[in-house]
């Protein structure tokens, strides 16, 4: 039957010709080159409004732009980078691997697929359109509270909703996408326990997904109502209740942070033991590391929200099933040392990411523990100090994690190398302008300097001009991953069919440059 | 039906959406068998009940706010009083229309510490219903109460709170279709 389909197929399996292959494909491998464009693009506009903040930021007084121009940039800075950025970035990830790491032919929901991308780049630009609209871009924070995103809320609000509920959609449907596809589609013999750990982090990232998207998706419409309909949900004067939207949104913000953080730890268990010359340490406690920290996410919430008057009881929960979050997280990076540990290592530009993700990622991980403390966050909520920890789990987190798997695959992906010199230098200017722009924001955070503020006081003007230097630093070295990436699929060096020494898993078999269709026929799994 | 099959996942969408407005009554519950919050309950009716031998005084305070620095009057007639538990009371709060123009008021209260608010128990209160407020009006607003005798020990001072709103707007926003409604506008 499949000998037959071949036979009489055969002449059809090029891409096709002209912009039609970008709009109409269903080709995991087009989509997944789509995906990580955008997120790209949006890195570079988020990037671009962190720039205004932090110019703004770098001396004290009013420079630049006024407060609620300020605050516009804040929001979009946090909403582009969050949903535009990072999780289309994992998302370009799973598109492009998890087929070739599973041994399928494509995605379970190749049409599907299209669709969850190509509403992206509208949602997105309904987003930045609100900038060009009366009374200018939301300026409530990317986390919307209300009531100031509903009753203090810019009339540009209710696209600001329809833009998160279309992000929402697509989200739902990548996530679905890539459960059907890891339950149906594995090669013939291979076992859940033997999918790599980047297929594994992925599966239960799409869980989560599918698990709290929808509850965003009804955060927002609850918003929706509020404004238009008259409704009352978080309305005091009708009876709701603020500090509801507060517990709504982080049910769903909670387990969002898990979601950007978990792919990142299964593309760096890829990496790592490549160039580390060993297997994975510990690849059972990994799987069931990461669905400890799944379950946990989905009951913390309200760590973000102790100074709302929260009875003693609730504190006490909160504050302890977050701490306990620290214990998976700490398996997994005891594994990563584990598997460094006595290894032949080497540090291709992969690697370095891949370290500087681990050891970063830690320092955002304990400021972590030290925020859980429910006592002590009455002095840490809404300082620099917040902004410090979730730039260092998101910057060298999320972030690292997704470069350091284009680094590893781009190979793979395009068939040649890139500069090895110019991804050295990405990293190395990478890492210190983040440190410095990031590291002086515990100081200032503990001092008290509040976050979402145009203005602070003379005493934190030294460690803001310097964050701010090191944000141009890290800023303006991102375009030599730009160069690099477009150097590389026009002129690089033709790549091996394995381009690491001892890269492991079925992306490895397959030949480069990669033929537009692999896996028709699903490769044979050792046991 | 499998959980990870395409209609098994779009069921769980669909449940979880419907989850997060199941969050709104469920929050609402807990707050109200909790006391979380300081949420008080609604209209007491009945007798008053409950052990009152215990014959404890406990003061009660009033406080007030005005939302969004409204620019109405409003202060309670009386700012504290010492009361035995289970004795029925009566005061009143003084609002004050300072607008030309007809509005509706809307008080929400909040009781501190919240785990007195169950056992704060209201007979009639001015925050049950939308007060309206003719232009230039002065108004006495009555609240009747009693605190429930089984009142932890610990709790020896309550403080009942006030939020005025204006939700003239609201109201009228939902009453536009309606042509009986009373509110116009003079301005």
């Amino acid at each position: 039957m499949s000998e037959l389909t071949m036979t009489t197929d055969h002449h059809d399996h090029g891409p096709a010709k002209g912009i039609g292959r970008w709009l109409f494909t269903t080709n995991h491998k087009d989509i997944g080159t789509m995906y990580l464009v955008f997120s790209l693009i949006m890195f570079l506009i988020g990037g671009l409004f962190a720039f205004v903040i932090r110019a703004e930021l770098f001396q004290p007084g009013m420079q630049l732009v006024d407060p609620n121009f300020f605050n516009q940039m804040t929001t979009m800075h946090g909403l582009v980078m969050v949903f535009g950025a990072v999780m289309p970035g994992f998302v370009g990830l799973a598109n492009w691997q998890i087929p070739l790491m599973i041994g399928a032919p494509d995605m379970a929901l190749p049409r599907m697929n299209n669709w969850s991308f190509w509403i992206l780049p509208f949602a997105f630009s309904m987003l930045i359109a609100t900038f060009f609209m009366d009374g200018g871009a939301p300026a409530f924070g990317w986390t919307f509270y209300a009531p100031l995103s509903t009753t203090y809320a810019p009339p540009s609000v209710t696209f600001f909703i329809f833009a998160v509920h279309m992000m929402g959609i697509s989200s739902i449907m990548g996530a679905m996408n890539i459960i059907v596809t890891i339950f149906n589609m594995r090669a013939p013999g291979m076992s859940l326990m033997q999918m790599p750990m980047f297929v594994w982090t992925w599966l239960i990232t799409a869980f989560l997904l599918v698990a709290v998207m929808p509850v965003l998706a009804a955060v927002v419409t609850m918003m929706l109502m509020d404004i238009h309909f008259a409704t009352s949900f978080f309305n005091a004067a009708g009876g709701g209740d603020p500090v509801l939207f507060q517990h709504v949104f982080w049910f769903f913000g909670h387990p969002e942070v898990y979601i950007m953080i978990l792919p990142a730890f299964g593309v760096v268990s890829e990496i790592i033991p490549t160039f580390a010359r060993k297997k994975l340490f510990g690849y059972h406690s990994m799987v069931y590391a990461t669905v400890s920290i799944a379950v946990l996410s989905l009951v913390v919430w309200a760590h973000h929200m102790f100074t709302v008057g929260m009875p003693i009881a609730g504190q006490l929960f909160f504050m302890f099933a977050t701490m306990l979050i620290a214990v998976p997280t700490g398996v997994k990076v005891f594994n990563w040392i584990a598997t460094m540990f006595k290894g032949s290592m080497t540090f291709e530009t992969p690697m370095l990411f891949a370290i500087g993700f681990v050891v970063l990622f830690t320092i955002g991980g304990f400021s972590g523990v030290m925020l859980a403390i429910a006592p002590i966050d009455f002095q840490y909520q809404d300082t620099y100090f917040v902004v410090a920890h979730f730039h260092y789990v998101l910057v060298p987190g999320a972030v690292f994690g997704i470069m350091a798997g284009v680094y590893y695959w781009l190979p793979k992906w395009v068939g040649r190398m890139y500069d090895e010199g110019l991804g050295k230098m990405h990293f190395w200017l990478s890492f210190i302008g983040l440190n410095i722009t990031f590291f002086p924001m515990h100081f200032v955070g503990l001092a008290g300097m509040p976050r979402r503020i145009p203005d602070y006081a003379l005493q934190f003007a030294d460690f803001n001009m310097m964050a701010s230097a090191g944000a141009f630093i890290f800023g303006t070295s991102q375009l030599i991953f730009v160069y690099l990436i477009i150097k590389a699929a026009r002129s690089g060096e033709t790549a091996d069919q394995v381009p690491w020494e001892s890269a492991e898993g079925l992306e490895w078999t397959l030949p480069t440059p990669l033929p537009y269709h692999t896996f028709t026929t699903p490769p044979v799994i050792e046991k | 039906m499998k959980l990870s099959s395409p209609t098994g996942l779009v069921s769980v969408v669909v449940f979880m959406f419907a989850f997060g407005f199941m969050l709104v009554p469920l929050y609402d519950v807990i707050c109200e068998v909790t006391g979380l919050n300081g949420k008080t309950a609604g209209q007491y009716e009945g007798e008053i009940a409950g052990d009152t031998s215990k014959n404890r005084d406990v003061k009660i305070q009033f406080l007030v706010n005005r939302n969004a620095n409204l620019t109405w009057g409003f202060s309670p007639n009386t700012v504290e009083m010492k009361l035995p538990l289970g004795e029925r009371r009566e005061t009143s709060f003084r609002v004050v229309n300072t607008y030309r123009k007809d509005v509706v008021a809307q008080a929400i209260p909040s009781v501190a510490p919240a785990e007195a608010a169950p056992y704060l128990h209201k007979m009639e209160c001015f925050c049950f219903q939308q007060q309206p407020l003719t232009a230039g009006e002065t108004k006495d607003m009555p609240l009747v109460f009693f605190i429930d005798p089984e009142l932890p020990d610990h709790i020896t001072k309550l403080t009942l709170s006030y939020t005025l709103f204006d939700i003239t707007d609201t109201v009228a926003k939902t009453k536009t279709e309606k042509p009986e409604s009373k509110i116009v506008d003079h301005s």
